[in-house]
C-alpha cells in the first residue's frame, strides 16, 4: 500500500517537474508546478511529516503559486526562439543534469549511511505533528524562527519597493530605476523599445 | 680686496650681464642690451686688471691662491669644490680673454645693429665670456669641465646664431658633436685622475702626481692622451679640426672672439695648466707636439688655395693654434702663452677687418669677387695689412716676437725637436704667402663694383640677402642677418675696437723682447717653476731665430707679391699646372670625406640596423609580444563573460558536478 | 519504502530542475525550475529526518520554504519591474553582465 502511494506521488512529482521544463506556455508550467507541489506534499505525508505537508500545501501550493499565477497572467507569454545563442548549451545541459543525478545518487547510495535499506527507526508518537514541530521550533530553534520572520519582512518590503510606483510618474517607477541600476539593458536592438517614451 | 675676490667678480660680471639681457630682452631697447653687454665685459676686464695688481702685490713664490665658494660634492671620498685658482697663468688668460672680449663687444655693438637677434647675441656673447673665464679660473678639473662644456654650448649657440640658415645650424651641430667627443676625453681623464690620486683640485693633483707616477707610466700617458683628445677637439687640431672652417657660418664677431682669441686657445691653456702631468708623460707631450706641427703645415697648405675670405683666416687660426700647441707641448710654456696673446690681437683684428669687407660686399665672401678696396676702405685696409704683417711675423710686430720664440725654443732644445723648428719655419713661409695673398687680392687690383660704389657714393652696397655659401635667397627677419651692413669707416664702435687691436698687434711684442725684458716669462714663472724642461741659455738662439723668422716672413710676403701683384696671371697658371694638388688642397685634404666614410656612415648604419632589426623586431617583439600574450589571455577570459546568465549557470553546475566527482573519487 | 528511494527521487528532481534552469529562456519558467530544485532539497531533508528519527530536518525544510517564499517574492517583483520597463523577459536578451 505504501509503495503504491509512493509511486503515485513520485510519478506525480516527476511528471510535474518534467512538464514544467517541457511545456511552452508558462501558464501551463505554473499549473504543472502546482501538481508537482501537491505530489510532494503527499510524499511528505508518507514520511511522517504532517506539519510540513500542511505547510507545503497551504504556503507553497496555496500562497506562492498564487503569486506565480498572478504574475504569469500579468506578464503573459514569452516567445522563446528556437535558435540557441549559446553554443553547446542544448547538449551540455541534459548531460550535466544527468551527471548531477548520477553523482548525487552514487553519493547517497554509496555512502555507508546506516538506515539505508530500511525505513528508519521506530518513531515516537507525535513525530512530525504540529505540536512536536512547534515545540522544537520555539525551544531549540527560536533564533532561526525569528531570523526567518525578519527575512520575510525584508522580502515583503523589498517587493514593495521593487514593484511600487513613485507619485507623479507614469510608468517610470522606482522599479525602473532599480532595474536600470541592475544593468538590465537590452542587448539586441530589435526587442528593446526606446526608453525616452518612458522618461517621466 | 684679495685677488680671489676679484677673480670671482671677473667670473660673475659677465654672467650677470648675460642673465640680465637674457631675461629682460623684451623690455630692453637694443642699445641698452648692447651697453649692458659691453659694460659687463669691460668691468670684468677692469676686475682682471685689479686681480693682476693684487697678485703682483704678493711675493713671487706665493702667487697662487685658491678660493672656494661652497662644497659642490663632499661625500664618499669625493671632494669637489666650487672653487677658483688665481695664479699667474689664470690671471694672464683672464686678462687676454676679458680684454679682447671687451674690444669685440664694442665692435659688435656697431656691427650687429639692425640684426633682429641683437639682444640674444649679446646675451650669448656675455655667457660665452663667463664660460671662458670660468674655464681659465677654475681651480679643479670638475669646474674646468663645467666651463669647457659651457664654452662648447655657447659656441654652438653662436655659430647657429642665424638659425634659419641651414648651413649655419649644420655647422653648429658639427662643432658641438666634435666638441662633445673632446669632452668625453676630458671627462675620462678626470675620472682617471680621481681614481689614481683621489683629488680633483689643481694644487693637490700637481703636488701628488710626481710621487704617484713614474715617468711614462701607462696610466699617466693615458690620462694625458685623454686630456689631449679634449684639447684637440676644442682647439681644432687634426683630426678634430673639421668644425672650425664650418664655424665661419657664425657672425664675424663670433669668429673673432671664439674661433680666434678664446675658445680655440682653451686646449693650449689646458696643456699649459696640466704641464706637470705632461712632463711626467713625455710620450703624450711628444704626440701633442707632432699633432700641432702637422696641423700647422696642413692648415697652411689649405689656406693658400681656399677662396672664402673667412675660411682663409680660419685655416690661419688652425695653423697658429698648431704653433701654440706645439709650443706648450715641447716645454715653451711662456712662449706659447705669449703667442696666444699676440695671436688674439692680430687674429681678432683680421676677422674684424674681414667683417668690414664682407659688409661692404653685401655678405659676399668669395675673394674671387673682391678686389681693389684699398681706396674705398682705407681704415679697414690698413687694419688688414697690420694684422697680416703681425700674422706673418714681420719684424717688430708682435707676431714676430711670439712665433719665433717658440721656434727658437724648439731648436735650442735640440735633438729631434729641431724638426719642429723646421716645420715651424715652413709654416711661417706658408703663413706669409696666404696672408698676403688675402691682402693683395682684396686690396690690390682694380676696384670691383662694390668698391667703386663705396668710393663714389659713400654708400654701402645692398644686395639681395643671400646665403654666402650656397647662394640661396634669404630674408632679413629674425634668424637671418640684419638688413643693414656696417663697415668700419662708418661705425664708431668698429673703429675703436679695430684701432685698439691694431695698436696692440703692432706694439704688443714689446713686453717680451728676448734678452731685453722677458716680462711675460717673468710673470708666468711662478706657475711654470716646476717645469723640468729648461734648455740651455736661449738668448743667442732667440736672436738667431728672430733673424731667420724675419727672412722667412719677407720671403713669404715676396712670393705673394710676385704671384698676385707683379705677375697677376701666375696663380691661375700654377693652379692649372698642378690641378691635382690644387684639388686635393681645395678639398681640405679630404678630411671631411674621410670622417664621413670612417665614422659617420658606420654609425648611421649601426643606428639604422639597431632601429630596423633590433628595436622593431627584438625589443618591440618582446614588449608587444608580452602585451599580445596578456591581451589574448584576456580575450579568452573575456569570451567567457558573454552576459548569458544561462551560460554562467551552466558553468556553475559544471563546476559543482566536477567537484562532486572529485569528492566521490577521493572518498572511494 | 526504504529511505533511499526518496533520496534518489530527490536527486532526480534536482537534476530535472537544474536542466530546466539551463535550458529554458523565459524568466518565469526559470524561477519555476528553481522551485523544483528547492523542493527536491526539501524532500531529501524530510527523508533524512525520517531516517534519523530527528525532527530537525523538518524544521530545516520549513525554513527552506520560508526562504523560497522570500526569494519568489523578490524574483517576481523583478519580473514585474522588467516587464513594466518594457524590457524583454527573455533571459538571453538581458546581457548586462557582458564583458
Amino acid at each position: 500500500m505504501v509503495e503504491v502511494a509512493f509511486f503515485a506521488g513520485a510519478i506525480g512529482a516527476l511528471g510535474g517537474a518534467i512538464a514544467v521544463v517541457g511545456l511552452r506556455n508558462p501558464f501551463y508550467s505554473v499549473l504543472a508546478l502546482i501538481i508537482h507541489l501537491t505530489a510532494l506534499a503527499g510524499l511528505f505525508l508518507l514520511l511522517y511529516a504532517q506539519f510540513v505537508t500542511a505547510a507545503q500545501v497551504v504556503i507553497y501550493a496555496g500562497g506562492v503559486m498564487v503569486l506565480y499565477v498572478f504574475v504569469a497572467a500579468y506578464v503573459g507569454g514569452v516567445e522563446e526562439p528556437a535558435w540557441e545563442p549559446i553554443p553547446g548549451q542544448r547538449i551540455l545541459a541534459p548531460l550535466l543534469a544527468g551527471a548531477l543525478f548520477i553523482e548525487i545518487s552514487i553519493a547517497v547510495l554509496g555512502s555507508s549511511l546506516s538506515g539505508l535499506g530500511s525505513e528508519g527507526p521506530e518513531l515516537p508518537l507525535g513525530f512530525g505533528t504540529p505540536a512536536d514541530i512547534g515545540q522544537i521550533l520555539l525551544e531549540r530553534f527560536l533564533i532561526v524562527f525569528e531570523a526567518a520572520s525578519i527575512l520575510l519582512l525584508l522580502a515583503a518590503v523589498g517587493a514593495v519597493v521593487l514593484a511600487g510606483r513613485k507619485p507623479g510618474d507614469g510608468e517610470t517607477t522606482g522599479a525602473v530605476s532599480a532595474a536600470g541600476v541592475m544593468g538590465f539593458t537590452p542587448d539586441r536592438g530589435e526587442t528593446a523599445p526606446a526608453e525616452s517614451g518612458e522618461a517621466g | 680686496m684679495s685677488a680671489t675676490t676679484w677673480g670671482w667678480l671677473v667670473i660673475l660680471l659677465p654672467l650677470l650681464g648675460s642673465i640680465t639681457i637674457g631675461l629682460g630682452f623684451r623690455a630692453l631697447p637694443e642699445r641698452a642690451a648692447g651697453l649692458i653687454g659691453v659694460g659687463a665685459v669691460g668691468l670684468a676686464f677692469a676686475c682682471s686688471v685689479a686681480m693682476l695688481i693684487s697678485l703682483l702685490g704678493d711675493p713671487a713664490e706665493s702667487r697662487h691662491h685658491a678660493s672656494s665658494l661652497w662644497d659642490y660634492a663632499n661625500a664618499g671620498g669625493l671632494d669637489i669644490q666650487l672653487g677658483i685658482y688665481v695664479d699667474p697663468l689664470s690671471v694672464f688668460m683672464a686678462l687676454v680673454v676679458s680684454g679682447v672680449s671687451a674690444l669685440i663687444h664694442i665692435y659688435s655693438y656697431s656691427y650687429m645693429q639692425s640684426d633682429r637677434g641683437y639682444r640674444r647675441f649679446f646675451s650669448f656673447l656675455n655667457f660665452f665670456v663667463f664660460s671662458m673665464l670660468l674655464l681659465v679660473l677654475a681651480g679643479n678639473f670638475v669646474l674646468l669641465i663645467v666651463g669647457w662644456a659651457f664654452v662648447g654650448f655657447t659656441s654652438y649657440a653662436l655659430i647657429s646664431f642665424w638659425y634659419r640658415r641651414e648651413t649655419a645650424t649644420k655647422a653648429g651641430m658639427k662643432a658641438f658633436v666634435i666638441n662633445v667627443v673632446g669632452d668625453i676625453g676630458l671627462v675620462l681623464a678626470a675620472f682617471l685622475i680621481f681614481r689614481e690620486l683621489g683629488v680633483f683640485n689643481y694644487e693637490e693633483v700637481f703636488a701628488a702626481a710626481p710621487h704617484h707616477f713614474t715617468t711614462n707610466d701607462g696610466t699617466i700617458v693615458a690620462i694625458c692622451c685623454l686630456l689631449l683628445i679634449g684639447a684637440f677637439a676644442k682647439s681644432a687640431q687634426i683630426p678634430f679640426h673639421t668644425w672650425l672652417p664650418d664655424a665661419m657660418e657664425g657672425p664675424t664677431p663670433v669668429s673673432a672672439l671664439i674661433h680666434a682669441a678664446t675658445m680655440v686657445t682653451a686646449g693650449v691653456y689646458l696643456i699649459a695648466r696640466a704641464h706637470p702631468l705632461f712632463e711626467l708623460a713625455p710620450t703624450a707631450a711628444d704626440i701633442s707636439a707632432v699633432v700641432g706641427a702637422v696641423t700647422l703645415i696642413i692648415a697652411g697648405t689649405i689656406a693658400i688655395v681656399v677662396t672664402d675670405l673667412k675660411r682663409i683666416i680660419a685655416y690661419s687660426t688652425l695653423s697658429q693654434v698648431g704653433y701654440m700647441i706645439m709650443g706648450v707641448s715641447i716645454g715653451a710654456y711662456s712662449a706659447g702663452m705669449f703667442h696666444l696673446m699676440t695671436h688674439a690681437f692680430f687674429k681678432s683684428l683680421l676677422f674684424m677687418a674681414a667683417g668690414s669687407i664682407i659688409a661692404a660686399m653685401a655678405n659676399e665672401q668669395n675673394i674671387d669677387k673682391i678686389s681693389g678696396f684699398r681706396r674705398a676702405m682705407p681704415f679697414t685696409g690698413a687694419c688688414l695689412v697690420i694684422g697680416s704683417l703681425a700674422l706673418s711675423g714681420f719684424p717688430s710686430t708682435s707676431g714676430f716676437f711670439s712665433k719665433d720664440e717658440i721656434l727658437s725654443f724648439a731648436t735650442a732644445r735640440g735633438g729631434w725637436y729641431t724638426a719642429f723648428g723646421v716645420a715651424g719655419y715652413v709654416g711661417a713661409l706658408l703663413t706669409g704667402i696666404y696672408s698676403f695673398r688675402l691682402v693683395f687680392r682684396v686690396l690690390g687690383g682694380e676696384p670691383n663694383d662694390e668698391a667703386k660704389e663705396l668710393m663714389d657714393t659713400g654708400h654701402v652696397v645692398h644686395g639681395e640677402p643671400r646665403n654666402p655659401a650656397t647662394g640661396q635667397a634669404e630674408d632679413t627677419e629674425v634668424g637671418y642677418p640684419g638688413a643693414e651692413h656696417h663697415i668700419a669707416e662708418q661705425a664708431p664702435g668698429m673703429k675703436i675696437a679695430m684701432g685698439a687691436l691694431a695698436v696692440l698687434a703692432l706694439f704688443g711684442g714689446i713686453v717680451q723682447i728676448p734678452g731685453l725684458d722677458d716680462l711675460v716669462t717673468k710673470f708666468l714663472e711662478p706657475t711654470f717653476a716646476d717645469s723640468v724642461i729648461v734648455p740651455a741659455d736661449t738668448t743667442g738662439h732667440e736672436w738667431f731665430g728672430l733673424a731667420i723668422g724675419g727672412v722667412v716672413a719677407f720671403a713669404g710676403i715676396g712670393i705673394a707679391y710676385f704671384l698676385y701683384i707683379a705677375r697677376p696671371g701666375t696663380a691661375p697658371a700654377l693652379e692649372k699646372r698642378f690641378q691635382g694638388i690644387h684639388d686635393f688642397l681645395f678639398h681640405k685634404w679630404y678630411f671631411d670625406e674621410a670622417i664621413d666614410f670612417l665614422i659617420y656612415r658606420p654609425t648611421i648604419a649601426i643606428g639604422s640596423f639597431a632601429n630596423r632589426v633590433f628595436e622593431r623586431i627584438v625589443v618591440d617583439g618582446v614588449v608587444n609580444g608580452a602585451t599580445d600574450v596578456v591581451r589574448s589571455a584576456g580575450g579568452v577570459v573575456k569570451a567567457a563573460q558573454s552576459g548569458f546568465v544561462r551560460a554562467y549557470a551552466l558553468l556553475l553546475f559544471a563546476g559543482f558536478a566536477g567537484l562532486a566527482l572529485y569528492f566521490l573519487i577521493v572518498s572511494s | 519504502m526504504a529511505v533511499e528511494w526518496y533520496l534518489v527521487l530527490s536527486a532526480l528532481l534536482f537534476a530535472v530542475g537544474a536542466g530546466g534552469v539551463l535550458v529554458r529562456r523565459s524568466l518565469l519558467v526559470i524561477l519555476l525550475c528553481l522551485e523544483i530544485m528547492l523542493n527536491a532539497g526539501n524532500l531529501a531533508l524530510v527523508a533524512f529526518s525520517r531516517m534519523h528519527g530527528n525532527a530537525d530536518g523538518q524544521i530545516f525544510a520549513i525554513v527552506v520554504m520560508v526562504v523560497a517564499a522570500c526569494e519568489v517574492v523578490v524574483g517576481l517583483g523583478l519580473i514585474v519591474a522588467i516587464f513594466r520597463r518594457k524590457l524583454p523577459l527573455n533571459v538571453d536578451d538581458l546581457r548586462g553582465l557582458k564583458g
